[in-house]
């Protein structure tokens, strides 16, 4: 194949302009049994050869479970197939295009690190401000203590199978990170193991979202249509429940020391 | 040759654990504050540790070259993760995991190691079970259980074919809970390049920032090293690209000991290689050997399609050597009979290096409907990589390095021989011996990261703080040691990239993978491991004279960090030459050609291998020192498998 690239070169040292641009290149050898970040490393050993920047983008399992990688191709995040991260993405899926425009993840709280290498780390933090159940190591039930059915299993597991690729945020025309927030919501949710904190934890992570600058949902659903994984908008009409929820219940509880740094103080946690 | 201690406490093996437990001093809570740790590596050892160790009160650091921690290869475990809950009622017991463990890794591991992990295995699910992972679950509301190779009893909990992710998911929330308290610090984009030692303890780490080259000290009370095992050295394999051994291989240079670095697993059923580009291989999953046939043409290179060759023309070779097991022998002899065939010249595709795996009797026999609700996900898969509908022409499979049972030295307390140095998980080498059963890797991480360090290493810190001059202080990051540490590491950055060849480091890196998988890999014999101990030689002054890098070390630069992995690559595969070829026996993965019964076996020699191989680096061009910590079984007998 004979493909013609159009790359987004961002703050390196080809580009120059912080702002950064198009640059195109032409690869001639392209097998159709490539994947698409082979195609890339087929460009990188080129460009090193020759003397110029390597291209540097995100990847790493190469087997679409890390959610390291993640492009925009030709405005699809992921490529144009349906349910499959960049690097499953192979050349034969890519044979109608002559030119591929690849794009980094487009969104404000996704700033640019490096040409397509966007920080993603504030996934991270919207997780650090509770996505999780509070136990300690040790000290538990035994597992089977706990009943939980096949079905509800089964919807808990899907829910928590998000890579945080990001996918979701790029191809929304708001840049919300509503569908990842809310798988993880949904997971926790679900589950009995999450009930005691589930109040604290949704407004705790909206609020941590609303600071990083995504912005709001509007059901536009292209989140549901471009992710890897196939979370679902459901997830997000649980995620307002879980919160509308948790805003009504506000004065019937407390919410006390959780979110306050350095106070590891277990006991203190009240159910509701 | 020196002996080692591996300080197995006293007492019959059901009470080892529990008397050492007992054993341990402890770190008063008020003094746990004072005391830091660095965790390298955040995959399900790093994260579960310092997790743990947080919450307990230690002042952690994490150091992970991934953007997020969550991202660790522990993320791509499919299958499942042991227990001895013997919730099925099939007479599963901690006696039986662990006589199976044992078994499995063919009579290499180190028994007290083993059966605390089987002690363990039980409380690892209840921890994950609570951090509300989604394990799999029968209608009436109890976990699920599957079997799995090498045991007779369903003892695998499992998350689809997704269990690591989740069980990383699970480690990686606990950890994030401890970031929001402050008890631990994540660096992601940071990568370990030197281990520091003062007064023979280890105390911090230098590491570089992948984002702008910035070398940076860190200092701590102790250190753990977490950071997976070093399948990539064979360049293709099913780690994830940036696994690497640079953090074992440089705290080896260090002086801690590196132990069976050639015991490794190659998987048998991977999607082969498609051409000279390819990047990676990605696992297939064992269970369609329940079901495809594996054969090639009689005819070398022939060309017909395979549904077109008659079945009178085929060699199903599996079938034909093991009667009685056929396709379901175990990993390594499928691996190697694969492999053999190839070399033979009856290999297929592009390649010459893939075999078929053939399902037409399966649809037959079963139909279609039931053969996609088996493995239908995994026919999806192959055909989105290759193309191909395995429904309508068989899949070709060929066999990759995925698991490193060889690792860093440690003791039954997982300390190193270094002192305060620590090493968990695949990076360590204690539990598999020379072969890793299914289901197991994800359960020995989580054991050593959440049930064994945060006992173990209150005692190491405890002692510690009474007897080095130093007491509860750490050396500050910028003491002699440290400095000296980083103007090696600048000085060698610095030669990375001046070097102005025509070799690129994946190129390099390629072409030792090649050395490694005909001579180290699959079947290994003492004419071939010297010819690579060669040939790796002569790579190494190439990567001298002829690599290429791209020149700049202030930003995301992936060829400098490539060719810095693979200069400790490059070391690592000769001390794995060394260690295969000092072992004149088989063993599990490891199987000399010399050493076989007539039917073509592991021919194990107990009386004069019964031991762990740790290497000691004497100095660079120097051969490195083997030292032997002996083996000794004492509630197993040391038995031969056969499958014939």
């Amino acid at each position: 194949m004979e493909i013609t690239l159009k790359i987004w070169r961002q703050g390196s040292q080809e580009s120059k302009k912080a702002k950064g641009a198009f640059e195109t290149y032409k690869l001639n050898d392209i097998q159709e049994d490539m994947s698409f970040l082979e195609m890339l490393d087929v460009l990188n050993e080129k460009l090193l050869h020759e003397g110029f920047e390597p291209v540097a983008f995100s990847h790493d399992c190469r087997e679409g479970i890390c959610g390291s990688c993640g492009v925009v191709i030709n405005g699809r995040a992921h490529g144009p197939l349906k349910g499959i991260t960049t690097c499953q993405l192979h050349m034969r899926h890519l044979k109608k295009f002559t030119t591929l425009v690849i794009e980094p993840w487009r969104a404000k709280a996704f700033p640019v690190i490096k040409d397509l290498v966007v920080d993603r780390s504030a996934f991270d933090r919207i997780l650090q401000a509770g996505g999780y159940i509070s136990v300690n190591t040790g000290g538990v039930p035994d597992a089977n203590s706990i009943l939980i059915g096949k079905h509800i299993a089964d919807e808990a597991f899907v829910a928590a199978s998000c890579i945080g690729c990001g996918a979701c945020v790029a191809a929304c025309p708001n840049a919300s990170a509503n569908l990842f927030v809310s798988a993880k919501i949904s997971h926790l949710a679900l589950l009995p193991q999450g009930q005691p904190e589930k109040h604290h934890r949704v407004e705790s992570i909206l609020k941590a979202m609303d600071k990083e600058g995504f912005g709001n949902c509007s059901n536009a659903g292209a989140c549901e249509y471009e992710c890897p994984k196939g979370i679902t908008l459901k997830n997000i009409a649980k995620l307002n429940r879980e919160y509308f929820e948790a805003v009504f219940s506000a004065s019937l509880e407390e919410h006390p020391t959780h979110a306050h740094h350095g106070k590891g103080d277990e006991s203190m946690h009240v159910g509701h | 040759m020196s002996t080692l201690d591996s300080k197995i406490p006293q007492g019959s093996l059901t009470e080892k654990w529990k008397k050492q437990c007992f054993d341990y001093k402890l770190v008063n809570p008020a003094n746990k504050r004072k005391f830091d740790i660095i965790v390298i590596g955040s995959g399900l050892a790093g994260s579960s540790s310092a997790a743990s160790l947080a919450e307990l009160g230690y002042n952690v650091t994490v150091f992970t070259h991934n953007d997020s921690p969550r991202r660790a290869h522990s993320i791509a475990a499919q299958g499942g993760i042991n227990a001895s809950k013997n919730y099925q009622n099939d007479n599963d017991n901690v006696h039986r995991l662990f006589y199976d463990t044992i078994k499995g890794g063919d009579f290499r591991a180190r028994e007290a190691n083993v059966y605390r992990l089987a002690e363990i295995s039980e409380k690892i699910i209840d921890q994950c079970v609570a951090q509300g992972v989604p394990f799999a679950r029968e209608y009436g509301g109890l976990l699920d259980n599957r079997s799995f190779g090498g045991a007779q009893v369903s003892r695998t909990f499992y998350a689809k074919g997704q269990t690591g992710q989740q069980l990383l998911l699970g480690a990686y929330g606990a950890l994030n809970r401890q970031i929001q308290k402050k008890k631990v610090k994540v660096y992601s984009y940071h990568e370990m390049l030197d281990l520091v030692l003062v007064e023979g303890r280890a105390v911090g780490v230098v590491v570089r920032n992948l984002l702008n080259g910035e070398i940076k000290s860190y200092s701590a009370h102790a250190v753990i090293m977490a950071s997976g095992g070093y399948s990539n050295i064979f360049y293709l394999s099913t780690n994830a690209k940036n696994c690497n051994a640079t953090a074992i291989w440089r705290a080896y240079k260090k002086g801690a000991y590196f132990a069976n670095p050639c015991f490794t697993q190659i998987h048998p059923t991977c999607i082969p290689a498609s051409g000279s580009y390819q990047s990676k291989l990605t696992l297939m999953s064992e269970s369609l050997r329940n079901d495809g046939r594996v054969w090639v043409p009689k005819q070398k290179k022939d060309p017909r399609k395979p549904s077109e060759i008659p079945d009178n023309e085929r060699d199903y070779f599996l079938e034909r050597k093991y009667p009685s097991f056929g396709n379901l022998v175990p990993r390594d002899v499928a691996a190697r009979n694969i492999k053999e065939m190839c070399d033979e010249g009856y290999g297929v595709g592009k390649t010459g290096l893939a075999v078929y795996m053939d399902f037409q009797d399966a649809l037959k026999r079963l139909g279609e409907e039931e053969v996609e609700s088996r493995y239908g996900n995994l026919f999806e898969m192959y055909e989105m990589i290759t193309g191909d509908d395995p429904y309508v022409t068989p899949m070709m499979i060929y066999p990759a390095a995925h698991y490193t049972m060889g690792g860093l030295w440690v003791d039954y307390n997982l300390m190193s021989n270094i002192e305060g140095l620590f090493v968990l998980g695949e990076a360590n080498f204690s539990d598999h011996g020379a072969n890793r059963l299914g289901a197991s890797a994800l359960m020995q991480g989580l054991a050593d990261g959440y049930f064994v360090i945060p006992y173990s290493i209150g005692d190491y810190l405890s002692q510690m703080a009474k007897t080095s001059k130093s007491g509860f202080k750490k050396p500050p990051a910028d003491s002699p040691e440290f400095k000296k540490a980083e103007k090696e590491i600048h000085e060698s950055i610095e030669k990375l990239i001046s070097r102005k060849g025509q070799k690129s480091p994946d190129e390099i890196h390629r072409e030792l993978g090649v050395i490694m998988r005909d001579y180290v890999g699959m079947a290994r014999n003492a004419v071939g491991l010297k010819k690579a101990i060669n040939e790796i030689k002569s790579l190494k002054d190439e990567f001298a004279d002829n690599l290429r890098v791209f020149q700049s070390g202030e930003s995301l630069n992936e060829s400098l960090e490539k060719a810095g992995r693979l200069s400790d690559f490059l070391e690592l595969a000769e001390l794995m030459a060394e260690d295969a070829l000092q072992r004149n026996e088989s063993c599990g993965g490891h199987f000399r050609t010399e050493y076989q019964t007539p039917e073509g076996e592991a021919l194990r020699n107990d009386k004069k291998f019964s031991y762990v191989a740790a290497w000691e680096y004497t100095g660079p061009k120097k051969k490195p020192k083997l030292n032997m910590e002996k083996l000794t079984f004492t509630d197993i007998k040391p038995s031969t498998r056969s499958y014939k």
